[in-house]
């Protein structure tokens, strides 16, 4: 499959390495392609389903760009997207499943999203543009870098959005009593999803900010 | 180039190797799903009987405070008991059945099992009804625990599918199912009123106090399914709980 010509490079080299961070900031998914948007917004309410979401797209992405990378040279072009899209399935109902089993209250708050997995576009986009044409350690770390670049995103809005709009962090109170005592009450606002955008939007905003050539030039 | 004879026999070993990685996994995991399910239920039963519990106690407790299970016809008569892990009486456990499937078989003329589920605590009787409806988005249930006069409400317990999230979706919060704490369901001349869900709040309303409960702003379909959903389900259940009445 591979060529042998080119010298060996360790697992974890620079090139490899970049893989990885790449996405965590200056590619992420979420703030710099703005992919998988829509379950970014659904499932931030509470930090607990997003950090629940961000590792079932972490895995799927992974595992489904080793798995499409491992068979790239057998899939046909006319039908790679079917082949790919059957991957990513397979995965996304094991994922479902599992979860069903195993964290079976997260699993419900999460339900339709779960299986919507399938439909992010954070998953075709990686299996197109990477898996399809790298070796598979690469397109593994590829995936990782990119499911977890999803997830701090996710991670960072449900953070705001549960401690603002439940007074909670992680299901533990947070916001102590005496405050509502005094008349605080929390923003309901929060809850709904039109914050996550304002949230995305504003996290977008402070990414560019602080790294300039990520502006549009137009 | 791929002839499209390769990418035949590609496609099929492709599906025929994931239906079968699928098949595995989902007979694998169903008896913890099952049992997920089968908790869950549990553990709505209980908070209807305002006992606290979590996922790891609610089987003990289950089986330390419920009774009997039973299953009653459309007349109200127990046709099959369940009482401390042994089948007593007929062969359905009430544990089991599906008000859902109960409830579609009622509106096509079939015959129906409606389960109740009998519990002691603190020597207190106590008789649990599941509850079935429809909310905004999706079907919406939940248990009702009444005293021993078959006329007070313990507790309550509600949940959903999919309600909007602070809206509908408070239904399944303590705080609005705590309202339903002592209300009655029969007026003094022992006529069924049920408890409604009266929006704009029931201080100042028609309904009488001990009969209604304050609906959830912004959740009036949600709070309006919820009321039709106790009024229809413990219909079915009356003429099982006036012969009870009758006879203490």
């Amino acid at each position: 499959m591979s060529n042998g010509n080119q010298p060996k490079e360790s697992a974890f080299s620079a090139k490899n390495l970049r893989l990885l961070t790449a996405p965590l900031s200056k590619d992420n998914p979420i703030t710099v392609q703005i992919l998988g948007i829509c379950s970014a917004l659904a499932v931030t309410v509470k930090m607990k389903p997003a950090i629940v979401m961000a590792l079932a797209v972490t895995v799927v992405v992974a595992f489904s760009n080793l798995i499409t990378s491992l068979l790239r040279n057998t899939i046909p072009p006319r039908i790679r997207i079917i082949v790919q899209l059957v991957i990513v399935s397979l995965l996304v109902i094991l994922v479902d499943q599992v979860l069903k089993a195993f964290v079976y209250d997260v699993s419900k708050q999460l339900s339709v999203f779960v299986g919507l997995i399938i439909t992010n576009c954070i998953v075709m986009g990686r299996l197109e543009a990477f898996a399809m044409a790298n070796k598979p350690w690469q397109s593994f770390i590829d995936g990782i870098g990119n499911g977890l670049g999803y997830g701090a995103i996710l991670v960072i809005v449900s953070f705001f959005r549960e401690l603002l709009g439940s007074g909670t962090l992680y299901g533990y109170q947070i916001v102590p009593e005496s405050f509502y005592n005094f008349g605080y009450e929390d923003n309901g606002l929060m809850i709904l999803p039109p914050m996550a955008l304002i949230l995305v939007g504003t996290i977008v905003w402070i990414h560019r900010s602080r790294n300039r050539d990520l502006i549009d030039k137009s | 180039m791929f002839s499209n004879r390769y990418i035949f026999i590609y496609s099929i070993i492709m599906v025929v190797v994931v239906a079968v990685l699928l098949a595995l996994a989902a007979t694998l995991l169903k008896p913890f799903q099952d049992k997920n399910v089968r908790v869950e239920r549990m553990r709505y039963i209980l908070t209807a009987m305002n006992i606290d519990n979590t996922v790891e106690n609610a089987e003990e407790l289950y089986d330390t405070y419920i009774t009997e299970e039973l299953v009653l016809n459309e007349k109200g008569e127990i046709t099959d008991v369940y009482s401390k892990g042994k089948q007593v009486k007929g062969s359905l456990r009430a544990f089991d059945i599906d008000l859902k499937a109960e409830l579609k078989n009622k509106k096509e003329g079939q015959p129906m099992h409606l389960p109740v589920f009998k519990a002691l605590v603190d020597g207190q009787s106590l008789t649990i009804l599941p509850l079935q409806g429809k909310g905004l988005w999706g079907p919406i249930w939940g248990y009702v625990s009444l005293k021993g006069d078959y006329n007070t409400v313990l507790g309550s317990v509600f949940d959903h599918k999919g309600e909007t999230p602070g809206l509908g979706a408070e239904i399944a919060l303590p705080e609005f199912q705590q309202q339903f704490r002592e209300k009655k369901i029969f007026d003094e001349k022992q006529n069924f009123v049920s408890i409604k869900v009266v929006k704009g709040g029931v201080k100042g309303s028609k309904i009488p106090e001990i009969h209604g409960v304050d609906a959830i702003s912004g959740g009036t379909i949600t709070s309006n399914g919820t009321s039709a959903m106790i009024d229809s389900c413990l219909v079915l259940y009356l003429p099982y709980i006036k012969n009870k009445m009758s006879h203490e």
